[in-house]
């Protein structure tokens, strides 16, 4: 094996690779072989390191120096002055590692601090594509322990032990759930991962599968021994391209190693995984319409009973458990289930990964004990809201979830404080919103969303969300009454109790948690007429500070229907009748006159 | 959603050549359809009535239940994409940075409703849920060329660029 004295790691994951980390690949190797370092310097592509904000970034070892948003005119200069000559191109590292004349360990950044990568342990430090990185750390050295040491009954025993609860939102005790598959009798069983991760917003299940797909096929196999199957299938969006080709190629290797296929570790045990393409329906996150597309029809739900542990896919027990769900498996045995309980909250055991968004400094993937307050998340990891606004919520869990309020950013983030509060905790996906966001506009943008998506199956989640929908468009014209409020509230638990799946029972959510908090906003637009957050354009009205405008005509050449007019040096006045609330003279206007109101 | 596209199939018999290959690929397994409504969309680039009847005949099932599934899943396309397919990405993390105002903006520059294509087969206009790179948001693409960090005044420039 060849010695190397410096790895140059560029991170591939799709945020990066969407800023341009592809072509710094080729422009690094070119660069290296230009200055004769290809022998001594590896460039490898890993998945993702978390900071996509900062992206394109690159990390060179063993110095540790995180590049960030990295330009292909600057890999020339980190290849001559820093693998060439050994100094760190201080320009280019991002800001809060350097101190002084120094750089600081990743680990002491505000961003990391206060995270533990459990299961994005292997992300942005290995390379994805390659089994046998995987395999020195550690990799498949679970799935050997289970097979050669351990009945079905332990390895269950152990993920109950562990306190793991499902990371797809739900947060059922994962070993239950297994106990169920394995306590069916029938000869063919099928273990199942569920990849279509469909909130807006969250991207964490995608970075477990760009950068560390094997971990999630080898719980699945453990998975596949525990419960008594031998076929898995991974239900992955189309849109996610590079975690297609990654898992594909994981699969591909993992069967030419054995550690796919027939006889693995020579116990006699077979398991082979399958990839199965979603089409784009959120839906088919739903466990029975998952399997019911898996088997290549309109991806609508089934009532349950009967269970996917009794009757799921093709009729036969299958257990169904999302990508982060599976990635915490192979640590759990690796390190053993006590060392994972002692991680998080007495209810919530581990950490979570969250898709950080919206409006916040550091967006990116975080992952953080359980326990960890929504302040914490927001204010150290996250850095806090940009441009000094003020900190006014954070949706979790998409279009199943609810809003937490500012007045509750103390709350720890685990699976029961957040159901108690209104919200859940989701798949991952947690967006900050400023005072710039109209609270019932978000409701409405959530509710556009699940009336495209409700599959039209039962009655409730059909109609009533396009009910929902319709009452919400109300109050965002002002045209809203107060009993529209308490019909919006009625019909949203009429929409709960009714529906046949999780997406009609949680779409009322984004409605109920900001009228619980938010109600004053909803009151603003039906009594008041107006739009506090000033987003709600039927509401607004643009003016001109006669005491701010300076009277030098700017806003009133710009403005697109001539609404706005007055004389050189006096303060100019916009005609409200002809104003079509383009926004334009607001952008203009140097001296910060012109007002939403 | 229209049962006939507005643009008249012109499928070669290479395209169909392939369509039988993949087809007989997927003959023998359980829940062939999907996967083989997405090799067919990569050949033909969209599934137009004639490719379903295809599908259906192939695979031995039914043209209603092909069809149903096609208009089931909004990455199954009826209708043919334009040159420069652009997407806007409505992710929350991309609308609440302000992603509806550049959609209005592609709107009103290119006459386009989303969902469409303009006339001479040039641009079509989509609204995708999200593509995850929400530390780009706003986003959106041509193609597979991928805009972030978008504002209102970016949108005409990066339209310029597919001008030809």
């Amino acid at each position: 094996m060849e010695l190397v004295r410096s790895h140059v790691l560029i991170c591939g994951g799709t945020g990066c690779t969407s800023s341009g980390s592809e072509v710094l690949h080729e422009e690094f190797d070119e660069m290296l072989v230009k200055y004769g370092l290809d022998k001594e310097v590896k460039v490898i592509k890993t998945g993702c390191f978390g900071l996509c904000a900062l992206g394109p970034v690159v990390v060179v070892y063993p110095e540790g120096a995180f590049y960030s948003r990295v330009k292909k005119e600057d890999v020339e200069e980190i290849v001559q002055e820093h693998l060439l000559k050994g100094r760190i191109v201080k320009r280019l590292v991002y800001d809060e590692t350097v101190e002084q004349n120094d750089i600081k360990s990743l680990n002491d950044v505000n961003f990391y601090k206060k995270q533990q990568r459990v299961a994005l342990r292997n992300c942005g430090v290995i390379n994805p594509e390659n089994i046998e990185e995987y395999i020195a750390v550690d990799g498949y050295q679970a799935l050997g322990k289970v097979l050669t040491e351990m009945t079905p009954e332990e390895v269950i025993d152990t993920v109950k032990k562990s306190g793991l609860r499902g990371r797809g939102g739900g947060g059922f005790p994962t070993g239950t759930k297994w106990d169920f598959a394995r306590k069916s009798v029938n000869e063919q069983k099928y273990v199942c991962c569920n990849a279509d991760e469909g909130d807006p917003g969250a991207f964490m299940d995608r970075s477990v599968l760009e950068g560390d797909p094997h971990s999630v096929l080898e719980a699945m196999a453990i998975a596949g021994y525990a419960i008594g199957a031998n076929q898995g299938y991974i239900y992955i969006r189309a849109e996610y391209p590079i975690a297609v080709r990654r898992l594909q190629i994981a699969i591909d290797q993992a069967k030419e190693y054995g550690l796919l296929g027939k006889n693995i570790f020579d116990t006699g045990f077979d398991f082979d995984i399958e990839l199965r393409l979603g089409a784009g329906a959120f839906v088919c996150g739903e466990e029975t319409a998952l399997m019911t597309s898996i088997e290549g029809h309109r991806g609508e739900p089934r009532p349950r009973p009967p269970f996917p542990a009794v009757k799921g896919l093709w009729e036969k027990p299958t257990i169904l458990n999302n990508v982060e769900t599976y990635a915490n498996i192979p640590v759990i045995f690796n390190k053993g289930a006590d060392w994972f309980a002692s991680i998080g909250t007495e209810k919530s055991k581990g950490t979570k990964v969250f898709a950080l968004g919206g409006k916040i400094n550091n967006t990116g993937l975080v992952e953080i004990p359980m326990g960890t307050t929504l302040r914490e998340i927001v204010e150290e990891i996250g850095g806090g809201v940009p441009n000094g606004k003020k900190f006014k919520a954070a949706q979790t869990g998409g279009p199943s979830g609810g809003c937490i309020p500012a007045s509750l950013i103390d709350t720890p983030i685990d699976y029961d404080s957040l159901i108690s509060i209104g919200s859940m905790m989701g798949s991952g996906g947690l967006i900050v919103m400023d005072e710039d966001n109209c609270m019932v506009d978000i409701a409405k943008f959530f509710l556009e969303f699940t009336v495209d998506e409700s599959c039209g199956k039962c009655t409730p989640c059909r109609i009533g969300t396009k009910r929902l929908l319709e009452i919400l468009d109300k109050i965002t014209k002002g045209q809203g009454t107060l009993e529209d409020i308490d019909r919006l509230e009625a019909l949203c638990y009429h929409i709960k109790n009714a529906s046949l799946c999780g997406l009609g029972q949680t779409a009322p959510n984004p409605v109920l948690s900001t009228l619980r908090y938010f109600r004053d906003e909803y009151e603003a637009h039906v009594v008041e007429k107006r739009c506090p957050a000033g987003v709600c354009k039927a509401l607004l009205s643009y003016v001109i500070d006669p005491e701010k405008c300076k009277g030098c005509s700017a806003c009133s050449r710009k403005c697109p229907v001539g609404a706005i007019s007055g004389e050189i040096k006096k303060p100019f006045v916009i005609d409200t009748t002809k104003c079509i609330k383009c926004g334009v003279c607001m952008e203009t206007c140097k001296f910060g006159a012109v007002v939403k109101k | 959603m229209s049962v006939k596209s507005s643009v008249p199939f012109n499928g070669t018999a290479e395209q169909e050549a392939k369509l039988k290959e993949v087809i007989a690929k997927y003959k023998d397994t359980r829940g062939a359809l999907i996967p083989v409504l997405h090799e067919a969309q990569d050949i033909y680039g969209y599934l137009p009535l004639e490719v379903q009847v295809m599908i259906a005949e192939g695979l031995g099932v039914t043209l209603a239940e092909v069809y149903g599934v096609v208009t089931f899943y909004t990455q199954f396309s009826l209708n043919p994409k334009g040159k420069y397919a652009i997407a806007v990405c409505l992710g929350t993390a991309c609308y609440v940075k302000g992603s509806g105002d550049i959609i209005n903006k592609i709107q009103e520059s290119l006459n386009l409703e989303v969902g469409g294509c303009t006339p001479d087969g040039k641009y079509s206009l989509n609204a995708t849920r999200c593509i995850g790179a929400c530390g780009l948001a706003p986003v959106m693409t041509v193609n597979d060329e991928v805009y972030g960090r978008l504002t209102v005044d970016d949108v005409s420039g990066i339209l310029a660029k597919y001008a030809d």
